[in-house]
């Protein structure tokens, strides 16, 4: 290279000083390429049990892996169902009723125990007044609420997941009311609510979506359902009922709804459950929506045995006897689920207010 | 004696004025007014569902658009329920000039914040970007245009009103999207054991069973990325060019009493008002009032205190004595410094030929919109199912601004914004029932008590489920639903099922069965109850449709024809004089 006339001589110094520059960031790019093509190939190449790896050479590796739940064994039940007994109340002033059924079946200090966390699930899966009988009555709910409190429960819950929008089903309904005035806890779902719940042996259900918030820390769980006709099930009462704890494609249960019937009695096995038979949605249920559906019913009924609880409400309080009881009961006996044979089991009447 | 504050420095300003002066100027007192109106506007949206509305005016926003009120007056004349509300902003416009444009408006808000986030424009460039272009002008276009299609019954603000096109904008995309945050830090939290219970907040559909989703999402995003990015190029371009809303406050703002005045003797000419100018209004000359947001940046921007907001001030350039050009002019005895002599320009420029163009644009528009076939007696969709309350479609359309607060409340996310195919350009975004998301649910009358505009009506329960004194008129009927016996489990599949018949609101239930049993081909017996419409019983609601399990094209599903709001539409023989009574 021919210099220039007035560029200064070659200095040697500077022009070493400068190659050790070009050195160190030649040096300085070229590790970066090879840590970043080197990483690159751990993520994408190492066996996946290594650290960092990301390698699926399978496609198994991404897919979500499904998380089940399962209920306590046993369920939330304090005794055989060969002890069952049946308490019915009969009169007008609903907390007296109530207490007296719930006496009639032992007492409330026999199911709930000082700092229980206690689920109450009625069935609020409509958005109705409570007048038209397609929703538990909420001074039943109240009175019952009110009552496991007396006997020392630390907490209340109120569950259920409407068929409806969920918050409009239990404003309407006055289950919202009943539940903030008694001070227990209402648990509206949202999809973030849900996990699947594992039921072994079930025919339909053996694992669908439940609404698990709730049940977290739960001590006891008492079902509190209304009487309704139901055109497919013929009727729905404290055994459908658990309908509302499910989640997922439910709009299926339909195809064999005796079937998914006798799953619930064998999904949930409830401390006890509570008939709310002060309105009788007699016909166009299980929705109504008009009042010349529903009668007065006036009678509350406790049990720890819900199909005999059913039972009783067919024969009773839908004045069906003449007919045969629905599918669904013959399967949940068959295992084991309950006697349906109501007068089978210890009755006490009583007559209040 | 008080001991001395030390986190405020009392002294006084160099210039001799007292130390609040720096921080107690008029813009921050706009800045906090945008801050406060902005956050009243979330706020009522965010309270506009089942469980937070406690009585809360939550249309307010669209209530005083006057925007709305005038152009639903020119398209209905009658001015309807709280739309009279829109004095609120005409008013302060007739005194102030477009005073709402940069102290309420809360997409100006947006605007102007988000410009001045991604400002990284030297001075110069600053001052350059706000001046006044020709494409200014585009809005007035809009506006005219829209305002005759309103006068023939089209009305069509709703499209870029900025009151509608935020409500629509925070409806469809913000609010689910921050439902969706929601959702997704709650089970975050939930899994770490944490209470997640206060994140409902952060929710504007707290307790809705599922995610809501909603039609057309996606452009109504892209629209608002597109508008907002805007800024990048010119800043305020929605308000500039295109906002219909601020082109009416601007064409009214030219009786405005007070306006910012020029001093001729101190202004040099420097143009640093033009730094922060808002409505490129051109302060530093001959200002354009109808451009003027009122911001007083320029104000606070002026080195020689030459503006200020003045009463009714009259232009001096006749008063001016000597010649500017040789440095001799005097106004009033004292020196004139600045060049230009001219310091209002009270109209639009906007000339009278184009005025004329863009009106005529209306005039063929309303054809052009009214004779496609999607709005019509004739060839209308059956999807096209308004909400309970709506009056008939063509005064539907001379009312729905297309705001979208009906669909912003319904607990049920049925509501749902038109596309192209149920309700043409001319319907674009107004509410539909879409029973494949949700159903109308029979005790709720939210969407007509949150329209602004009566384009749903308010409707009281008795009137909707047709009790009392309309137990003769009868329920509003949506429309009809049909079974598709091809797809439905127990007619066409041996299957037993009626979800529809279980579901159905009315009573006696407008679905009925014919129970049989049959052998299936495998040999075992079942009961079928296959189902039935009784029609004159269906209210359309879509309950059957949204629960129906054939999921993706329902098997029991509802069309518009029998809708009670149109003789036109209705079905059944007798139907027809049953609306006439209503």
């Amino acid at each position: 290279m021919a210099s220039h006339p007035c560029e200064e001589p070659d200095d040697v110094q500077a022009r070493a000083e400068h190659r050790a520059i070009e050195r160190r960031t030649f040096l300085k790019q070229a590790g970066a390429v090879a840590g970043l093509a080197a990483a690159a190939g751990w993520a994408a190449l190492a066996p996946a049990r290594w650290p960092l790896s990301l390698r699926d050479r399978d496609g198994e590796r991404a897919k979500p892996k499904p998380r089940t739940l399962n209920l306590p064994a046993g369920g939330f039940a304090l005794e055989s169902l060969a002890a069952a007994k049946l308490g019915v109340a009969r009169g007008t002033d609903i907390p007296k009723m109530l207490r007296g059924a719930i006496e009639a079946i032992g007492g409330l200090n026999r199911f709930v125990r000082t700092g229980d966390v206690v689920l109450v699930k009625p069935n609020v899966a409509f958005e109705r007044p409570a007048v038209l009988g397609a929703t538990t009555n909420p001074e039943v709910l109240a009175a019952l609420v009110q009552l496991v409190y007396e006997a020392g429960a630390k907490e209340v819950r109120v569950v259920d997941n409407p068929i409806e929008s969920p918050e409009s089903c239990f404003h309407r309904s006055g289950i919202y009311q009943a539940a903030v005035d008694t001070k227990a806890r209402v648990y509206l779902p949202v999809s973030g609510d849900f996990e699947t719940l594992n039921v072994a042996g079930a025919t339909w259900i053996e694992n669908w979506p439940f609404f698990w918030r709730p049940f977290q820390g739960v001590d006891k769980v008492i079902g509190v359902a209304p009487v309704k006709d139901h055109n497919l099930c013929r009727a729905s009462m404290t055994t459908k009922n658990w309908y509302g704890l499910l989640g997922g494609r439910r709009n299926q249960f339909h195809q064999d709804i005796h079937g998914i019937i006798a799953d619930l009695a064998f999904m949930m096995r409830p401390t006890f459950v509570v008939l709310d038979g002060t309105r009788v949605l007699h016909r166009c249920g299980p929705t109504g929506g008009n009042l010349s559906d529903v009668r007065e019913g006036r009678t509350i009924v406790a049990s720890t045995d819900s199909l005999a609880a059913d039972a009783f409400g067919w024969q009773d309080l839908l004045q069906r006897g003449d007919e045969a009881l629905p599918n669904y009961f013959a399967l949940a006996a068959a295992r084991g689920l309950g006697n349906p044979d109501w007068h089978a089991l210890p009755l006490r009447e009583v007559r209040v207010g | 004696m008080m001991a001395p504050v030390r986190w405020v420095n009392l002294k006084p300003n160099r210039d001799g004025t007292p130390w609040y002066a720096r921080t107690f100027r008029i813009t921050s007192i706009r800045i906090a007014a945008q801050v406060f109106f902005f956050a009243w506007f979330v706020f009522l949206l965010w309270t506009t569902w089942f469980g937070r509305l406690g009585g809360y005016p939550v249309s307010l926003f669209l209530e005083v658009d006057p925007l709305v009120g005038f152009a639903t007056a020119l398209s209905t004349h009658s001015v309807y329920r709280w739309l009279w509300r829109g004095l609120f902003v005409l008013v302060p416009t007739l005194v102030l000039g477009r005073v709402f444009c940069n102290w309420m408006c809360p997409y100006g808000t947006l605007h102007q914040f988000i410009g001045w986030l991604v400002n990284i424009r030297a001075n110069k460039d600053n001052i350059d970007k706000n001046r006044y272009r020709p494409i200014f002008q585009f809005k007035y276009y809009v506006l005219a245009i829209m305002l005759v299609l309103a006068a023939f019954g089209s009305l069509q603000i709703g499209l870029l009103d900025p009151i509608c096109l935020l409500v629509r904008t925070f409806t469809t995309t913000f609010q689910p999207a921050s439902d969706l945050a929601a959702t997704q830090i709650g089970a975050m939290m939930a899994e770490r054991g944490l209470d997640s219970r206060w994140i409902a907040w952060l929710s504007s559909a707290p307790a809705a069973s599922e995610q809501r989703v909603f039609n057309g999402a996606w452009f109504v995003g892209l629209l608002i990325i597109g508008l907002v990015g805007m800024n990048l190029v010119i800043p305020r371009f929605f308000c500039r060019v295109l906002c219909p809303l601020g082109a009416f406050l601007g064409w009214l703002s030219r009786f405005a009493l007070w306006r910012i005045d020029r001093d001729l003797t101190k202004c040099t000419d420097c143009n640093l008002c033009l730094k922060h100018c808002e409505g490129a209004a051109d302060p530093q000359a001959a200002l354009r009032k109808s451009e003027c947001f009122v911001c007083f940046n320029c104000i606070d921007d002026c080195p020689e205190d030459a503006l200020s907001f003045k009463l009714t001030p009259v232009p001096v350039h006749a008063r001016i004595v000597g010649k500017i050009k040789e440095g001799t002019a005097t106004l009033f005895g004292r020196r004139v410094i600045s060049k230009i002599p001219e310091t209002v320009v009270a109209r639009p420029a906007v000339p009278r030929r184009r005025w004329i163009l863009a009106m005529v644009v209306g005039v063929l528009g309303y054809p052009f919109l009214r004779l496609s076939r999607a709005v019509n007696t004739r060839g209308f969709s059956g999807k096209c199912i308004r909400p309970p309350g709506s009056v008939m479609e063509p005064e539907f359309l001379e009312r729905c601004i297309k705001c979208d607060m009906c669909i912003n409340v319904c607990p049920t996310n049925v509501l749902q914004p038109a596309g192209l195919a149920e309700s043409g350009l001319e319907g674009l975004w107004t509410p539909i029932m879409d029973f494949s998301v949700g159903f109308c649910q029979l005790n709720c009358t939210l969407c007509s008590e949150v329209c602004p505009t009566g384009a749903i009506q308010k409707t009281s329960l008795e009137r909707k489920l047709g009790l009392k004194e309309y137990a003769e008129a009868g329920p509003i009927r949506l429309g009809t639903a049909f079974f598709d016996q091809g797809r439905c489990l127990p007619w066409a599949m041996e299957t037993p099922c009626v979800v529809c018949e279980e579901v159905c609101p009315v009573s006696p239930k407008a679905i009925g069965t014919y129970d049989e049993e049959i052998t299936r081909w495998d040999g075992t017996k079942v009961l079928l109850n296959k189902p039935y419409m009784r029609p004159e019983l269906c209210i359309g609601c879509g309950i059957c449709e949204r629960e129906c399990p054939v999921v993706d094209s329902a098997a029991v599903y509802v069309t518009a024809v029998g809708e009670s709001r149109s003789k036109d539409r209705s079905l059944l023989l007798g139907s027809v004089q049953q609306d006439q009574k209503t």
